[in-house]
């Protein structure tokens, strides 16, 4: 579904990433996890062309992103993205944040459109905040709507940037129920996250970046009871001993 | 004060109408003209190619630093010899307003696009809008509220400046006014008009202004 190979990419004069290649097959939950500064959300970000790439190839269902001949905006609607800030649009209901795209790249009808956004927004819990405005949403909430807003243009797979990083503790979990649905269901997932007990519970494989390298991709299982190098070893130490 | 006649007004009223039809004229064509190419500049100057960008740099730095009554005094004299014929004053004016004006508002407008969050961008490209899909849908429509207020100051300062165009022959309503003052004899009152007139339109204006700041911090 998702292939990297070889992705390096920088800001200016300071590379990001080094060489990271790993695969992500269809159906298959995947969290990313590392230190800050480690390049994990640079890395997804690749994926749907947001972050240019320097070198190395990645390709998202066959097709490649860095090609200049690849459709770019078409490719990305294959590709649900949630961010660590919600970046809902302020200046639109949660119903007409969902159907945009909806409406503008896909070309559904605007009842079509706002008949798939309710369905969503249901799905995620938000049947009667249809008609309210992000700032009126709690970010538990926002972050739902992003969610679905993501699935509207039923995506082959989803990235998640952070998307529990910016919320109050008590509207973690919310969230991190909507995306073990999805997992249930059987999306694709790519998940930067620090949520541990989400990769333990959800996740098959975990990646742990840092330096701008993927330093393990292994079952989560021997991530959490054995991880190889000693980077991870410390890494968990911290993010598990609170 | 017996000596004041405060008749000339309401005699020279039809004359001075058409003055105060002009400035406004100008404010209007200076104002829409000039946000069409100025948001036009505002674009060249957010281009990933670098001439493009510095020759509206450029434009935007040279129409900032002379003055406008240069610019009119330009367009005057200098078109018609370029284009080898009279283009007459009003359309002189009218355009050297538009693309003065341009420069201003191609500032209002960089700014108004820099104020929204780079993730709105990223977040609407993510699913799938292309570049100005984005620009329309979201990153203009939040823009236009953080630029309104600098635009209704904007206007105020054309309004101001359309007093300019005497320079090239024609009578904005500042110009009117000075017409009758010396025609008939009555500086005092007719200059007195004047101040009142951009007293109220500036001060009404800029009352919009404040309350629009204020709306946008509830």
């Amino acid at each position: 579904m998702i292939v990297l190979e070889n992705v390096q990419t920088s800001y200016g004069r300071t590379q990001v990433l080094r060489g990271c290649t790993a695969t992500i097959k269809l159906g298959e939950v995947v969290v990313v996890c590392g230190p800050s500064g480690s390049g994990k959300s640079t890395l997804i970000k690749c994926i749907n062309g947001l972050v240019p790439i320097d070198h190395g190839t990645i390709t998202v269902d066959g097709v490649p992103v860095a090609d200049k001949r690849t459709d770019l905006p078409k490719l990305r609607t294959r590709i649900g993205m949630v961010f660590q800030n919600f970046e809902l649009y302020p200046h639109m209901t949660a119903l007409q944040n969902v159907s945009l795209a909806q409406i503008h790249v896909l070309k559904r009808s605007r009842a079509e459109a706002d008949a798939r956004s309710e369905h969503l927004l249901t799905r995620v819990g938000l049947s009667s905040k249809l008609a309210s405005r992000p700032e009126q949403l709690s970010g538990g909430q926002q972050q739902r709507v992003s969610i679905a807003r993501a699935l509207a243009m039923d995506p082959k797979a989803m990235l998640f940037d952070e998307p529990t990083s910016a919320l109050d503790p008590e509207m973690v979990n919310e969230v991190l129920e909507v995306m073990q649905a999805l997992a249930l269901d059987g999306m694709t997932m790519m998940v930067v996250t620090h949520e541990m007990g989400f990769a333990k519970r959800v996740a098959e494989r975990v990646l742990f970046m840092d330096g701008g390298e993927i330093l393990e991709d292994v079952p989560k299982a021997q991530f959490f009871a054995a991880p190889s190098t000693e980077r991870a070893r410390q890494f968990l130490d911290k993010v598990l001993s609170h | 004060m017996s000596d004041f006649d405060w008749s000339v007004i309401a005699r020279s009223w039809s004359f001075l109408a058409e003055g105060m039809a002009l400035s406004a004229l100008l404010v209007a064509v200076a104002t829409a003209g000039g946000l069409v190419f100025g948001f036009g500049l505002a674009l060249m100057r957010r281009s990933r190619y670098a001439v493009i960008a510095a020759l509206a740099t450029a434009y935007v730095t040279v129409m900032r630093t002379v003055p406008l009554i240069l610019v009119l005094f330009w367009f005057y004299f200098l078109v018609p010899l370029v284009i080898g014929r009279p283009v007459g004053s009003l359309a002189s004016a009218l355009i050297a307003f538009v693309l003065f004006e341009a420069a201003f508002y191609c500032e209002i407008v960089r700014s108004a696009i820099a104020s929204v969050r780079p993730g709105q961008t990223e977040a609407a490209l993510a699913t799938g809008l292309r570049p100005s899909q984005v620009m329309r849908h979201i990153v203009m429509p939040q823009g236009l509220r953080a630029m309104t207020p600098l635009l209704l100051n904007q206007i105020i300062i054309v309004f101001q400046d359309t007093s300019l165009v005497y320079v090239v022959a024609l009578r904005d309503f500042m110009t009117t006014a000075s017409v009758v003052a010396s025609r008939d004899g009555r500086p005092t009152e007719m200059y007195t008009l004047v101040a009142v007139v951009y007293l109220a339109i500036c001060f009404s204006l800029s009352k919009v202004v404040e309350r629009y700041g204020k709306g946008q911090r509830q």
